[in-house]
């Protein structure tokens, strides 16, 4: 990767939340660099401030400290336009999709907010064709659930539309906070190739926040592995993986189940 | 929504208390279309017993007190609703606010919220009616709605900032969604149940104080409330004479009124308590 393709570069960015007694310093100076088309792991266990992060990334909450450069500038979201602009490039998928949907709120209202924010002026066909598009890519049919309830739909349809979602607004950078902690190991596998087959129609860069080493290693280019706040080993994933530095690094990977070996529960 | 009122009309307990207050309110509206008479004028001895032509008797100025207690629960109904609405506004707005936004403008309007709840809100109720020249009940009304906010805020700001941080509420912030309009389609669609709740209990509550503060002869000039007609009959001493029409038939309409508001806001709370819903 080279310097040319770099997206998003944060430096000494830090989060504390509280004061006096009760602060707590959630994420504790620290450096990325993501570049366009990679796909990066933010692995860590809870707690350990990914989320925060990820959050600090996508610009829902503001950090304490540390500059966040997007696209060689630095990252001004102090207006609500400049914020919308931001978010036409960066989009996320939340963990658990039954509270990522607003119950009030039929289907169809989800995807045509998607159409608004890109600031397009379609016809109500071309508006539906687009919908139905975007529902077929993740295998869902857009007449049978466009004027349903999100209670109405099962947890991995759910998550499916949040992809169906991403698929029709194009960001630049998707931010997935455990995308597939909450649904089935069958759909876990389906959202794991469409958010792989989105990254390379649209060379879209991928953060993966997650705590399961194994499933970083499966779909990323970078694993950041976290810990107390803190970035403690990052690099290509087989490096990582296969050649870990810290001691961290080596009690994440060895705690992976593996279906070949015995357990060791003692 | 349509969904939510169909399953509150399978409420008994909801259609109970609807059904009270509503042939109460039929009652109120209809009479004096019918009676045209003034309420106020004396058109008998003081202190006669209920008849077949003064149904509740007369009162200490030799009113008819059927005709007068069908003002007075309008009156009290009104003031009671001016005064929940009032209530539930600021209480809704303050505590919108207070949740949504957080950091210091949270921790300014908790401050002030919590300073409004521990001064007893009737002390203040009869100090703003005492300084106050011209009392009209809607006057009355809102000084009631501006004492009984802060419970609504406090409630409000609580379920705000719970629901801040859903997902969904992220989403529609990375949807480019604006403030007013998340705050519109994203949080008041959750809160709405309990604003329902909490208006129908300030209601009740208004209603009670206007009577409490009436009956102290605090209340509004010029009109006829049931804290009114309990007043006179104090002053009056109805009691000694022993004339319990002038006293007994208004506070049970004012026990009547709460209770089938407060049965109906038990009937939404089972439905709409989350716990139990869905």
């Amino acid at each position: 990767m080279s310097s040319r393709d770099l997206l998003i570069r944060g430096r000494g960015i830090t989060k504390v939340f509280g004061y006096g007694a009760a602060k707590t310093t959630a994420v504790d100076t620290v450096d990325f660099d993501f570049h366009k088309g990679e796909i990066i792991s933010i692995v860590g266990e809870s707690g350990s401030g990914k989320t925060t992060l990820a959050k600090i990334i996508m610009g829902l909450l503001k950090e304490s400290g540390g500059s966040i450069d997007y696209k060689g500038q630095p990252r001004v979201l102090r207006r609500h336009a400049d914020r919308k602009k931001y978010w036409k490039d960066i989009q996320a998928i939340f963990q658990d999709p039954f509270s990522s949907f607003n119950l009030f709120q039929r289907v169809e209202k989800l995807l045509l907010s998607c159409i608004r924010l890109q600031g397009l002026k379609l016809t109500k066909e071309e508006q539906f064709n687009k919908m139905k598009e975007a529902c077929s890519f993740v295998n869902l049919k857009f007449e049978e659930l466009y004027n349903k309830y999100p209670f109405e739909l099962s947890g991995g349809q759910m998550q499916r539309l949040m992809i169906a979602r991403i698929f029709m607004l194009h960001p630049k950078v998707l931010i997935a906070d455990e995308p597939t902690s909450m649904v089935d190991a069958c759909s876990r596998s389906t959202i794991l190739d469409m958010l792989l087959k989105l990254r390379d129609e649209n060379e879209m860069t991928i953060i993966f926040i997650t705590h399961d080493v194994g499933l970083a290693y499966y779909v990323s280019d970078t694993i950041y592995i976290m810990e107390k706040g803190q970035i403690v080993e990052r690099g290509p994933a087989e490096d990582i993986i296969l050649n870990p530095q810290q001691a961290y690094t080596r009690q994440l990977i060895s705690d992976v189940p593996k279906i070949h070996t015995a357990w060791d529960l003692g | 929504m349509k969904n939510s009122f169909n399953i509150l009309i399978k409420s008994p307990k909801f259609m109970l208390g609807a059904g009270i207050f509503i042939v109460m309110l039929a009652l109120v509206l209809i009479f004096p279309m019918i009676n045209r008479k003034d309420p106020l004028e004396m058109i008998a001895l003081a202190f006669q017993p209920p008849s077949s032509q003064l149904w509740l008797g007369s009162d200490n100025f030799g009113r008819d007190l059927f005709l007068e207690l069908m003002y007075g629960i309008q009156t009290s109904i009104r003031v009671g609703l001016i005064a929940g609405v009032f209530a539930t506004a600021i209480g809704l707005i303050i505590g919108l606010a207070s949740g949504y936004i957080g950091g210091i403008v949270d921790n300014l309007l908790t401050s002030i919220t919590n300073i409004f709840i521990v001064i007893p809100s009737f002390i203040i109720l009869i100090l703003i009616s005492v300084s106050i020249n011209s009392r009209s009940s809607l006057v009355t009304a809102i000084i009631i709605g501006i004492t009984s906010w802060p419970w609504t805020a406090r409630a409000v700001r609580a379920q705000t900032s719970s629901l801040r941080n859903r997902d969904h509420v992220h989403i529609a912030k990375i949807s480019g969604h604006s403030t007013p309009r998340i705050i519109v389609f994203e949080i008041l669609p959750y809160i709405a149940s309990y604003v329902v709740m909490a208006f129908v209990l300030q209601t009740a509550s208004g209603i009670l104080s206007e009577a409490s503060i009436s009956m102290l002869g605090l209340g509004p000039y010029n009109t006829i409330s049931l804290g009114i007609i309990m007043n006179w009959a104090l002053v009056f001493e109805a009691p000694v004479a022993g004339a319990w029409w002038a006293f007994i038939p208004a506070a049970l309409s004012i026990a009547l009124i709460t209770f089938s508001l407060y049965m109906m806001n038990t009937g939404m709370d089972e439905i709409f308590n989350p716990k139990i819903r869905s």
